[in-house]
């Protein structure tokens, strides 16, 4: 396993490499569903509102 | 009528609707091949006769440079789209893409260098294919620059598109900076499939990370696009019920 986690002598260069991406994936995941939950809720207000007006 | 699928395509309560019943299969088939892609890589792959472990980073990196090219040519293809046939959809897929592509070319920047730093001793060179790939990075930036500085959403569309669309010049210079110019940078060992220069247990995690990214976009811009499309239209209705009033 220690083996696994040295890389070779490369691992501080090859695990940051592997959890920058990582990062970058799961950053994207959740900036997506963030944006479509606010879109999604800017939206329904909006409806209510145009409901109260009628 | 065989034409109706077309019309729909351009339809946005259908797009919605589409996209939501799409974006599971794509998200749990990137799932799966981005797992496996990272056990072969990691696990099975044996180190390289020359880099030894530090190759490692070619799982990573390669799909990332991958994403930041493909990503814009879709970007720069819709954003096209739209401008030339008006299509208001196409200007939402442009929209949806720029941040994805700005985060993964941010990750091949970084991703390269920490391998660079190893294998050429800096971690940066003012090297042809580092350059293009740093300004693929503000093209990103500059492109959701002048969205967020316009309200208008039709002129930020065309600006923006504009922009995209000249800016696609860039990725063939990326693409074949190391064949063009002595760069650090090494030649491509993947997209050569009469010889690939990979033995099998290295090449398939490889491939399954390069499909895996490709798929995981698709779900991310489905996702994104959905949320375009919701603050389009409410835009539309708005307009709508202002006039009939």
């Amino acid at each position: 396993m220690s083996e696994f986690l040295n890389m070779g002598g490369y691992a501080a260069y090859v695990w940051p490499s592997y959890g920058l991406t990582l990062g970058v994936i799961v950053l994207n995941i959740v900036w997506a569903r963030r944006l479509l939950a606010k879109s999604r809720e800017d939206a329904r207000r909006r409806i209510e509102m145009r409901g109260e007006q009628a | 009528m065989a034409w109706t699928w077309f019309h729909r395509l351009g339809s946005p309560p259908y797009i919605y609707g589409l996209a939501a019943r799409l974006t599971p299969w794509f998200a749990w088939l990137a799932a799966v091949l981005i797992i496996g892609g990272l056990y072969g890589g990691l696990v099975l792959a044996p180190p390289d006769y020359q880099q030894g472990d530090d190759f490692r980073i070619i799982y990573v990196h390669a799909p990332s440079a991958w994403m930041s090219l493909m990503v814009y040519s879709t970007m720069a293809i819709s954003a096209g789209v739209g401008l030339i046939w008006r299509i208001k959809i196409a200007h939402a897929v442009a929209a949806s893409c720029a941040p994805i592509g700005a985060s993964f070319t941010f990750a091949a920047l970084v991703t390269g260098s920490l391998w660079g730093e190893r294998m050429w001793g800096t971690y940066w060179e003012w090297d042809p294919r580092l350059t293009s790939e740093l300004i693929l990075l503000f093209l990103y930036l500059g492109y959701m620059g002048l969205r967020s500085a316009m309200d208008d959403m039709q002129r930020a569309d065309r600006a923006s598109a504009v922009l995209a669309v000249v800016g696609i010049v860039n990725v063939p210079i990326i693409h074949y900076s190391v064949l063009w110019w002595n760069s650090l940078h090494q030649a491509p060992s993947v997209m050569q499939l009469a010889k690939p220069t990979m033995p099998p247990s290295m090449l398939i995690p490889l491939l399954m990370m390069l499909f895996g990214f490709t798929v995981l976009f698709v779900a991310l811009l489905l996702v994104r696009l959905r949320a375009e499309i919701l603050n389009r239209e409410r835009a539309a209705s708005w307009i709508r019920e202002a006039v009939t009033q």
